[in-house]
């Protein structure tokens, strides 16, 4: 198999550094040998067969998933088991979870604000404009009273979006974030998704959504059996893939 | 060829119609609760002709045979219900033996119980910022007024009984167990074994062993184990067995609305950076705990039941009460159901509050279809 390079370009100011990650679930090897330099600004997208371990890799970044080998460092801060690292970087990354993950008690409004007021510590009427700001970004500031239960799939997704925001992070995982949508509501997120993209976000998106992936990432990545197979811009990644591999995925899902 | 009928396309939509008459109202009512089948009529007529045969001919052993007046159970003639012994035992069925002109002291603090409670169950309620710490400082002001010191004559808690009783250990234990059982069901959940196995074996422990078996534990063997210095006030005693016990059962019934919690909501809550504590408050309580009202509350009416065990110990509470007046010599023979009809009537009267209240505040907590 093909020694995938660095990233393209080099990594000058890198915000993300991952080395030799290894994770296993119980006896299963998940993650082998991942090294990832993402810089600041830059947008990847990783696609992969499931089961390929592109899920867990976002999710080691945020401590989601624990690794047991390597070194992954966020913001120059390396996740280690200090609690307060990983506060740290959590406060720093947002995530959007393929099933939107919502808090199904609280209103829009206030699934927006509860990580400000708590771990930001900012008073209930700033986090409630900063809150307003970005429901209006992902375009849906009139369900702002309503509770996730009365919204769309596409409009909650959105909400989760709204609220990672909310927290002013540097770097945005985006975890399948289309997978459980109906087909019409889709294009709605993918919109909101670009024009994050378009404003300068860090943005780590595991998709299938083939056509946002040419459309705004500067790097795609292709996983399987837990390592990073290739990697290329779009351009070249989807007009000439190099491995066997690759272009088995790129046939079966284009 | 020939055109199918698929094939032609609607050219406007269709208005809405009101539902057919013998779906709604009355009849349409009757019909789908009543009479939709066979069976649910033939149970329907089978459960009319049961209340034909049971209910006249209790309200005519209750109500219009009853004698109401007279000093002694011989005053009361044998066939209809006898309750002549109200006008003098009322009192001791609620109040115990609790000195009769401190009765006004329990009379204030069920009088306070009403806003305490409220302010605690209900939201939008007037004056609610005092009102909670109101509810707060209720078991202290409680405490004073039944027990009595600063100033007040001293009653000695032997002397608390009747219902009064019962709502006290009751409320102590529903007040008390509920948090103990918040934090039992998270040790169970835990990551560190200590708490882990701290929680599973107080749980275990507790479930395994009959109440009467703790209750007699607490009152019969434990001075025996204590310095005799240390004393510990009886009705204490069973308000902890009481609490603990119900706290067990209690852990178990979170637990299960903890385990009906996605995984998802504990990782958007890490993934925001919130802690474990502030996780547990803010998203997965309030969640676990709506999901867990119906067995809440099925613990909290069995722990208020449970609160007759405590005649066995030696404490008159209602059913003590109950059978004092059935073994007295003066109404031998004369009241034994009547009495307990009495107990049981107060006793559904508080359950089916809580089984009431428990139904509001689910469909309050509904936020899928408001």
């Amino acid at each position: 198999m093909a020694e995938a390079d660095a990233a393209p370009g080099g990594a000058e100011d890198p915000i993300i550094e991952i080395t030799g990650l290894n994770k296993w679930f119980g006896q299963f090897h998940v993650l082998r040998d991942i090294d990832l330099m993402v810089e600041r600004r830059e947008r990847i997208v990783i696609c992969g067969p499931s089961g390929s371990g592109k899920s867990t890799l976002i999710r080691c970044i945020n401590r989601l998933e624990e690794h047991q080998e390597g070194k992954v460092v966020v913001d120059g801060v390396e996740l280690t088991h200090n609690l307060k690292n990983i506060d740290a970087i959590r406060r720093e990354v947002g995530m959007v979870f393929q099933q939107f993950n919502l808090f199904p008690h609280l209103t829009v409004l206030e699934n927006c604000t509860l990580a400000p007021i708590w771990v930001r510590k900012m008073p209930k009427d700033e986090a409630q404009q900063i809150a307003m700001k970005y429901l209006e970004r992902v375009k849906i500031p009139e369900q702002a009273l309503k509770y996730p239960g009365q919204l769309s799939g596409g409009q909650q997704q959105r909400v989760a979006i709204a609220r990672s925001l909310c927290m002013q992070p540097n770097i945005m995982l985006f975890d399948e974030p289309t997978s459980a949508l109906d087909p019409e509501m889709i294009k709605e997120v993918l919109e909101v998704m670009v024009d994050l993209a378009e404003s300068g976000m860090t943005m780590l998106v595991v998709t299938h959504e083939m056509g946002f992936a040419s459309q705004v990432a500067n790097r795609v990545i292709f996983m399987d059996e837990g390592q990073i197979v290739e990697q290329n811009t779009p351009e070249e990644f989807f007009n000439n893939p190099q491995s066997d591999r690759t272009k088995l995925f790129l046939s079966q899902i284009l | 060829m020939k055109t199918h009928a698929f094939h032609r396309s609607r050219a406007e939509m269709l208005p809405e119609r009101p539902a057919p008459i013998t779906t709604t109202g009355v009849i349409g009512w009757l019909r789908t609760n009543l009479f939709s089948s066979y069976l649910s009529a033939a149970l329907t007529l089978g459960s009319i002709a049961v209340l034909a045969l049971i209910v006249p001919g209790l309200i005519e052993w209750a109500f219009i045979d009853a004698t109401l007046t007279g000093e002694i159970g011989k005053d009361c003639p044998s066939e209809g219900a006898c309750w002549a012994w109200l006008d003098q035992r009322i009192t001791q069925f609620f109040y115990g033996f609790y000195p009769a002109d401190a009765y006004w002291r329990v009379n204030i603090c069920i009088a306070l119980l009403v806003p305490a409670l409220a302010y605690m169950l209900f939201d939008k309620l007037p004056y609610s910022r005092y009102g909670r710490w109101f509810s707060l400082a209720y078991p202290v002001i409680a405490a004073i007024l039944l027990v009595g010191g600063l100033g007040l004559e001293v009653v000695r808690t032997d002397q608390f009984g009747g219902f009064m009783l019962n709502l006290i250990a009751g409320l102590v234990g529903i007040v008390l167990s509920l948090p103990i059982g918040i934090l039992l069901a998270l040790g169970r959940r835990s990551r560190m074994p200590i708490v882990r196995m701290f929680s599973v074996g107080f749980i275990e422990f507790i479930r395994g062993v009959p109440l009467i078996t703790l209750l007699f534990v607490a009152i019969i063997l434990l001075p025996l184990f204590l310095p005799p210095q240390v004393t510990l006030d009886q009705l204490i005693r069973v308000m902890i067995i009481i609490t603990v016990f119900a706290s067990a059962y209690m852990a178990e019934v979170i637990r299960g609305g903890l385990q009906a919690i996605p995984q998802g909501q504990y990782e958007a809550g890490q993934a925001m950076g919130l802690g474990y504590w502030q996780s547990m408050r803010l998203i997965i309580l309030p969640q676990a705990l709506k999901i867990s009202i119906p067995g809440i509350v099925n613990t909290f009416i069995g722990l208020f039941k449970d609160t007759t065990l405590v005649i066995i110990i030696g404490l008159f509470d209602i059913l003590g009460q109950a059978r004092l007046l059935q073994t007295n010599p003066d109404w031998l023979g004369k009241v034994d159901y009547e009495t307990f009809l009495l107990a049981a009537l107060f006793f559904f009267v508080i359950c089916f509050s809580m089984s009431r209240y428990s139904l509001n505040l689910e469909k309050r907590l509904d936020t899928t279809r408001r």
